[in-house]
């Protein structure tokens, strides 16, 4: 990464730190990326923010189990964003509690967080508030669990014996 | 006007019947003035894959239709959904290799070298010069060969079968070239942490040139058939248009986000491997229909044949491997004559490579866009967690709203320009 990039980020920080008091938990400069922790109250606002700073492409949301790792949540979301025209990379990391899995969505703010967050809901379990059709995406809809936490057994099957109606699946926008 | 039934029994069969001149003009203005919405029709849902010849993969699209008219549509993914995020978990990072070749299967190569230049950031190595410069070349290789796939493809949904052969045929040519490399036509795990499984074989780049030689003369019998061909631009021209503005919130990469018209390609705006240093161009669409998708990707192999030509006179000679032991493996030669080798062989085997606990994001342009992996890394031999980010999972995100309002012949012509590849779709 160049300089002027790492500058530019530095400032991004600041001023998402003024413009949403009290949102940002930490910052984190792995492998000299940028690496935001964001309270999850206030995420939708922030990456919000980062939409209309020029963060037009997100390009993926990543769930973390960290379930036996000594962390104070269990459940981690990483939002992956790309600025086509400024050539920024950033990421935006929210912690999740077990007990309370509920996460605004950010669909409104990008059409890929669609599927993007039907993922996550898939593989760990996150609740999306707002989301228009949270449902599962890669695992059958008869599925129980969610397959990429760690608590869930590599080598357990399941049997799914019904074809899914998408009815419900059509009137979505 | 005619009344009774003239089949019945107490049907008369003396009595002629007369239509007079304005009933049969009052009857016509009445069949002129009925609309297809007078009539009394029930939409019709209907089923397109999960196995249809056209899809290339395994989905479901659920349409409503009327008459042609695709009204709603749903699409259904995870058909087939192998749990590659969960696998890899269990697995030493030199074993995940391979199931990168299964992301992406009409570009095998292309996903080592992702997964590697994420792996090998972590660690921190850099690798050998003639390394990189030959991961460009079999990368370029690799984006030609899928983009003849795509467009070949594509081009048979709509009907233009000889296309296909004449790709195919240049195709088969690349094919023999990376199997006489890595021994295999598919999936081909050619890629190391740290550098590659062997170097080029004798007089590869002599063949190299000599098959490149063959692939101009395909594109341009393809493009002659089928640039201005009356059929192929009625089926293609203003078909699943995406604006600018929707591609990059959907998250397009790649030649279907360029086929918009948005200047972004990660060799470009996030070189690696020299790419800045490369001579080539970032062919762009303007109306982002079916017809910019496919010509985008002939012009990008073009551009590719620009840069393999120009990596074959920079190759540099030197070692493809770099030298650690934590990370690469002993030569041969060496683990059958001394004792150390064999030690380092083992212990790598048994405890492999272990890149310091941390996370990382890092992208690749592959043939289809944006091929990330987000790694978490806790110290130890296996991955923590390793997300991917397939390119094409967020293309097929848009086709719902590309092909609601349109006619169903033209779900085949989209579906073949996004280069939907179901392994990298459903993981």
């Amino acid at each position: 990464m160049t300089h002027n990039e790492k500058q530019k980020l530095e400032e991004l920080l600041t001023a998402v730190e003024q413009r949403v008091p009290g949102a940002i938990e930490g910052s984190e400069r792995p492998y000299d990326d940028l690496v935001i922790l964001v309270k999850r109250a206030q995420c939708h606002e922030v990456l919000k923010f980062f939409r209309e700073q020029g963060f037009d492409l997100l390009s993926d949301i990543a769930g973390v189990d960290l379930l036996g790792v000594e962390h104070k949540d269990r459940f981690q979301l990483v939002y992956i964003l790309y600025s086509i025209a400024n050539d920024l990379r950033l990421r935006v990391k929210v912690n999740v509690p077990e007990d309370d899995m509920n996460v605004p969505s950010v669909s409104d703010i990008w059409h890929s967080a669609n599927w993007a967050e039907r993922e996550a809901y898939d593989m760990f379990g996150f609740h999306f508030e707002g989301h228009p059709n949270l449902s599962r995406i890669l695992c059958h809809s008869e599925f129980e669990g969610h397959a990429l936490r760690k608590d869930y057994p590599i080598m357990k099957g399941q049997w799914a014996t019904t074809s899914t109606d998408l009815m419900s699946h059509l009137e979505e926008e | 006007m005619n009344t009774g039934r003239p089949v019945m029994s107490d049907a008369r069969t003396d009595k002629t019947l007369s239509v007079t001149d304005e009933e049969i003009i009052a009857r016509a203005q009445e069949v002129d003035e009925t609309t297809l919405e007078d009539l009394d029709t029930e939409p019709l849902y209907i089923n397109v894959g999960p196995t249809h010849p056209a899809t290339h993969g395994t989905f479901r699209i659920f349409c409503k239709i009327n008459g042609e008219t695709i009204e709603r549509a749903a699409v259904e993914v995870g058909y087939l959904h192998r749990g590659f995020e969960k696998i890899v978990e269990t697995k030493q990072y030199t074993q995940v290799i391979p199931y990168t070749d299964r992301l992406n299967y009409c570009s095998s190569l292309v996903n080592n070298v992702g997964f590697c230049k994420a792996v090998e950031r972590m660690l921190g190595v850099q690798i050998t010069p003639r390394t990189e410069i030959i991961r460009v070349i079999v990368c370029e290789i690799q984006r030609i060969m899928d983009h003849m796939i795509c467009v070949g493809a594509n081009l048979v949904d709509i009907g233009a079968l000889t296309n296909f052969w004449y790709f195919f045929n240049a195709r088969e040519q690349l094919n023999n070239l990376l199997e006489a490399l890595t021994g295999a036509r598919l999936t081909y795990t050619y890629v190391r942490v740290g550098g590659l499984a062997w170097d080029l074989p004798e007089g590869f780049e002599d063949r190299v040139k000599a098959v490149l030689s063959e692939v101009p003369k395909a594109i341009a019998d393809v493009s002659g058939l089928v640039r201005r061909n009356r059929i192929f631009v009625d089926r293609c021209r203003d078909i699943g248009v995406m604006s600018a503005e929707d591609a990059v919130s959907y998250g397009f990469t790649g030649p279907c986000l360029r086929a918009s018209g948005v200047d972004f390609d990660l060799r470009k705006k996030r070189p690696y491997y020299h790419y800045d240093e490369f001579d080539f161009d970032v062919p762009l669409g303007e109306h982002g229909d079916c017809y910019d998708r496919i010509f985008v990707r002939v012009e990008e192999m073009k551009q590719s044949l620009r840069i393999v030509e120009q990596a074959l006179k920079i190759l540099p000679g030197g070692p493809i491997n770099i030298d650690d032991k934590d990370i690469m493996l002993p030569p041969k030669e060496d683990v059958h004559n001394s004792m150390e080798a064999l030690i380092n062989h083992f212990k790598l085997i048994i405890e492999g490579i272990q890149p310091p606990a941390g996370e990382i994001y890092d992208a690749i342009e592959a043939p289809n866009g944006e091929l990330g992996f987000y790694i978490v890394s806790d110290g130890s031999q296996h991955p923590y967690r390793i997300k991917c980010r397939p390119p094409c999972f967020y293309t097929m995100n848009a086709l719902k709203k590309m092909i609601q309002g349109g006619m169903m012949a033209d779900i085949v012509a989209i579906l073949g320009g996004l280069n939907i590849i179901a392994g990298e779709l459903d993981r």
